[in-house]
Order: C-alpha cells, then sequence, then structure tokens
C-alpha cells in the first residue's frame, strides 16, 4: 500500500501542480460560485439569483427547481404551477448535457463537508471502516419517495441535508449544525464516503439522470497504466473504475459508464499517466480495445 | 489482474443484505413519519404567508425555497430550521414581533414557484392568514371600561375587521364599554393589532383559522334567517294539535 503523503505527487511532478489539480480547482471554484452568487442577494443586496438550491430564480428571469424535490412534492399530491415544471425540465435538461451528478461534486454544499472528511481521513490515515452496502441508499431514496404517500408530507425534506445545508446558510441554520456535523463525523470516522456513496438520495437520484447523460469519463489510455492506485484512492465511487482501468481481459471498454461517476475528475488530476481523459458519448468507444 | 473484477453475490446473500438494508431503511423511514406528522399540528404563534394552502397541503406543496422570503420587501417572513417547531424550510411569521404588512401587489404569492401560496389569491383583503381573536377579556383595557382600542386603530381594515361596540359598564352604572369586535368575513389575520397591543403580553391574538373557527352543524339552521330568505314562517305561527278525547266522554 503506498504512503497517502505521495497521492498524487507522481503527476504533480510530472504535469505540475496545476494540471495536476485542475479538476478540484474548477470544482472548488464552481461550489464557491455558485454559494457566493446565493448570498450576494441575501448579503449585499445584489441579486443576481434568489431562492436556493430546492427552486431558485436567476436574474429575475430563469426559473430552476430540484426535480428530486419536486417529485416529493408531486408524491405528496400537489400538483405545482407551471413554473416549477419550467425549472424541473431546465435542471433536468442541463444535468442531462453534463452528467446528472455533476451535481453532486461540482455544485452540492455537502460535498464541501465530506470531500473534507475523506481528506482528514487520509491524512490521519484511518483505514477502518464500517461495511455498509452501496445499494443502501437505493433503499432510502424509496422510502423518501414512498412516504409523503402516507404522510402526505415531504417528510425527507424536514432534515434532507442537502438542501437544509444551502438553506441554512443563508435563512439561518438553527441546530442544524448538528446533522453536518454527525456527516462530518460518519464519513471521517464510520464509513469512507459513507454519506455520498452509501446513503445520499438525492446523489442516487441525480445518477438517475446520469444514465443518459453526455459527458463520461474514459479510461482511453489503460494501457499505460502503472498500477498506482492513486485514482482509486481519490474516486468517491471506486468501484466503477474496476472495470474501465482492469477490464482489459475481460474485453470491459474503457468508458466509466456507470451511473455513480459524478465527473468530479479527480482521477484525471491525479493520473500521471493520464490514463483518462474527459468525453462525450459520441466520442467514446465503448468496445474494448 | 487475476484477481475476480466483478464480486458476484449468492441468491442467499442477497436476500440478506436486502432485508437488512430494508430493516434499517424502514426504521428511519418509520421515525421520519412520526416526526413529520408532529409537524402538522401547528404552533399556534406561527402564522402562514398571504394565500398560503391549509397547513398539510401547504406542507406538501411548498418547495422550501425561500423565494416568498426574499421577496418580501418587509423582511417579516422567516423560514423554519432544522429541528424546530416549524417544518423545517417553510416560511412564516409570527404576528406580535412581525406582522404582515398587506402589500397590495402580494410580492410574496408572485415569487411562489409552486402554487404553495395560492396564485389565484388577488386581492391581499382576500387572504386569511388567520384570525384576530381579543383572547383575554379580563386584562383587555377597553373591557375594563378604558379607552385604549389601540387594535382598532391600527387595523388595516378599520371598522370593517374590528368594529368597537358599546356595552353598559355595570361597575360604574353611568358608562360606556367600547368592546373590540372581530368580524371573521373581513380580518385578514395580518396580526397588526396583535402586534400594537400595549398589554405586555398581547390581550388579542391571531390564530390559525383551524383553531380560531367553530364550525356549525350541517343541518343546523338559524330560524329567523331561513324567514328572511323565505319572507315568511316557515311554519304555521299557530299550530292546530288535534284534540284527543277519551272515549269514555265521547
Amino acid at each position: 500500500m503506498r504512503n497517502s503523503n505521495s497521492l498524487g505527487q507522481e503527476a504533480i511532478n510530472k504535469k505540475g501542480f496545476f494540471l495536476a489539480n485542475r479538476f478540484l480547482i474548477l470544482r472548488r471554484l464552481s461550489q464557491i460560485t455558485i454559494l457566493t452568487l446565493f448570498l450576494l442577494g441575501p448579503l449585499l443586496g445584489i441579486w443576481i439569483i434568489q431562492g436556493n438550491l430546492s427552486s431558485s430564480l436567476l436574474l429575475d428571469v430563469i426559473p430552476f427547481t430540484d426535480p428530486f424535490v419536486l417529485t416529493q412534492s408531486m408524491m405528496a399530491g400537489h400538483i405545482p404551477i407551471s413554473d416549477a415544471f419550467v425549472g424541473f425540465a431546465i435542471v433536468v435538461l442541463f444535468y442531462l448535457v453534463i452528467g446528472g451528478r455533476v451535481f453532486c461534486s461540482w455544485v452540492c454544499p455537502v460535498n464541501l463537508i465530506t470531500d473534507a472528511a475523506s481528506w482528514c481521513r487520509r491524512a490521519l490515515k484511518l483505514r477502518k471502516e464500517i461495511i455498509i452496502s452501496r445499494q443502501l441508499r437505493y433503499w432510502i431514496l424509496a422510502m423518501v419517495m414512498i412516504l409523503p404517500l402516507f404522510t402526505g408530507v415531504m417528510s425527507w425534506e424536514m432534515i434532507n441535508p442537502v438542501s437544509a445545508l444551502h438553506r441554512g446558510l443563508f435563512f439561518g441554520m438553527g441546530l442544524g449544525w448538528i446533522l453536518f456535523f454527525i456527516i462530518f463525523a460518519f464519513d471521517l470516522l464510520a464509513v469512507e464516503h459513507g454519506w455520498c456513496g452509501h446513503l445520499c438520495p438525492v446523489g442516487v437520484f441525480y445518477s438517475l439522470i446520469n444514465r443518459f447523460s453526455l459527458i463520461k469519463i474514459d479510461a482511453k489510455n489503460r494501457a499505460k497504466c502503472t498500477d498506482c492506485m492513486d485514482c482509486f484512492e481519490v474516486c468517491p465511487e471506486p468501484q466503477i473504475l474496476k472495470g474501465p482501468v482492469y477490464g482489459h481481459n475481460k474485453n470491459i471498454a474503457t468508458l466509466v459508464n456507470d451511473m455513480h461517476c459524478t465527473n468530479c475528475g479527480r482521477c484525471v488530476d491525479v493520473c500521471a499517466e493520464d490514463v483518462f481523459v474527459i468525453t462525450t458519448l459520441f466520442n467514446a468507444n465503448k468496445k474494448p480495445h | 489482474m487475476g484477481k475476480k473484477l466483478i464480486r458476484s453475490k449468492t441468491r442467499r446473500q442477497f436476500i440478506v443484505d436486502a432485508s437488512k438494508s430494508a430493516c434499517a431503511v424502514g426504521f428511519l423511514g418509520f421515525g421520519l413519519a412520526m416526526y413529520s406528522k408532529k409537524s402538522e399540528s401547528l404552533n399556534t404563534q406561527i402564522l402562514r404567508p398571504p394565500g398560503a394552502l391549509g397547513e398539510k397541503d401547504f406542507q406538501s406543496a411548498c418547495i422550501r425555497c425561500g423565494l416568498c422570503v426574499e421577496a418580501c420587501p418587509h423582511d417579516m417572513l422567516k423560514l423554519g430550521r432544522l429541528f424546530g417547531s416549524v417544518a423545517t424550510g417553510t416560511p412564516y411569521f409570527i404576528a406580535r414581533t412581525d406582522p404582515c404588512e398587506m402589500c397590495e401587489d402580494i410580492p410574496c404569492k408572485l415569487a411562489c414557484p409552486t402554487g404553495a401560496l395560492d396564485p389565484k389569491l388577488d386581492n391581499i383583503d382576500d387572504a386569511r392568514m388567520g384570525l384576530a381573536v381579543l383572547l383575554d377579556q379580563e386584562n383587555c383595557l377597553n373591557f375594563q371600561g378604558l379607552r385604549c382600542e389601540v387594535c382598532y386603530r391600527v387595523c388595516p381594515l378599520i371598522d370593517k375587521a374590528i368594529t368597537l361596540e358599546t356595552r353598559r359598564n355595570t361597575r360604574t352604572g353611568m358608562h360606556a364599554m367600547f368592546i373590540p369586535t372581530v368580524h371573521s368575513d373581513v380580518c385578514t389575520g395580518c396580526g397588526k393589532c396583535e402586534e400594537s397591543c400595549v398589554l405586555p403580553v398581547a390581550a388579542i391574538k391571531v390564530l390559525p383559522l383551524s383553531v380560531a373557527k367553530g364550525k356549525l352543524g350541517e343541518f343546523y339552521r338559524w330560524g329567523w334567517k331561513e324567514k328572511e330568505k323565505a319572507g315568511k314562517s316557515l311554519i304555521d305561527p299557530v299550530l292546530d294539535l288535534p284534540d284527543r278525547v277519551p272515549d269514555s266522554l265521547k
């Protein structure tokens, strides 16, 4: 097992700091820009975007609505007015193009917490973890969507950390900090990538969109792989890399076509050999070579 | 790579794993259902913005985006917080501190993307956010024969939603009492009266309609109203009952 301090070091030596961290930097920029744009209104009165991730209005014109929350609302028996449907369609189309779980790694504020937790986990060399199934999130998603049929209200939204964190930053957090501390501690001490990779129903909802998305990662140059395992180390869903990287003998294609890929691009960053490229479904070689 | 890449599970293992997950999620769901049920019984000092649907419908329709809060020019709306007493992320206001200012263009309703605030509400005077009730008659100054009536003065629908009804002051025997009287067919529940009540704790409070309003039995009719509607009494003025005479006297 490699020393985790040297994770990505080879890539930095070979490609330089910026190229070995470009997607991480871009991702943080994206997350912080989105938070800032939402904060400008309440803080400084500059209203570029209003609302929060559940539903918002860009420049007083373009509506965005979170399809996950709106689906819950409809399951609870409400038929929304057209604004919400327009917002729903815009968001779904956007993620259909760039990848459904791009929400998770480029937009969602909880990602900042869970990435911090996994960074600390690596820095502290915490290896022990409780094994829970990555399928658990499907059960939770099913529960989230079925519960409103019985309660008549959006039960999950009472505690949904994804919408609550974003909302809390602008409208007051109350005791919400406890929840985010628990998620951090859970990811740090109990399960690696515990929240985003095992439990979060929002992520798995967006991965359903991901199934049909256009932009994908491709382990195109897997022949050059030196088995350093850095990509498995940083990937929030490492199980999806096995086939594309090591599937040569099994005739598995190089395209990372798994719906759980968040298109975070971290594997592209840390690979010193440039095994991975970002590509579109049109250019992708789905056949092994 | 000689290792097996994709681990195959036996059917038995799959069933065991699936039932474990189902149990865990079942417990979580049960707890969550209980928690969200509790939030349906609204705190009586919490009021929803103008045009809000009934509490349960509102909680299924409100997407918790806070657009109404940001649209409110008077900053009187708040959003429920995690683990707070109001359903997480739903908007509310507290009449005693920040009552509704009754904007004519209803910006909060216009901002709502889902229709949780009824888009059909055109006139703010038709809003029914709650109903003012003069709850504490023992401490209300006007009920003691004094002339406070601040609640009546500040009411945006003065002389319609709140009127002053005179009554004899039996304590002095020679004065009138001016009793602030709320009319539920006009009161919007904006909360101005509760905000301005001069007592340290308001004697007049705005309550959610479900708490404040009673309901008449479905088959009950007010005799005098039916008479007015029909233009005459619905029964004959004198009832002629049949005489019953014992057989022996016939």
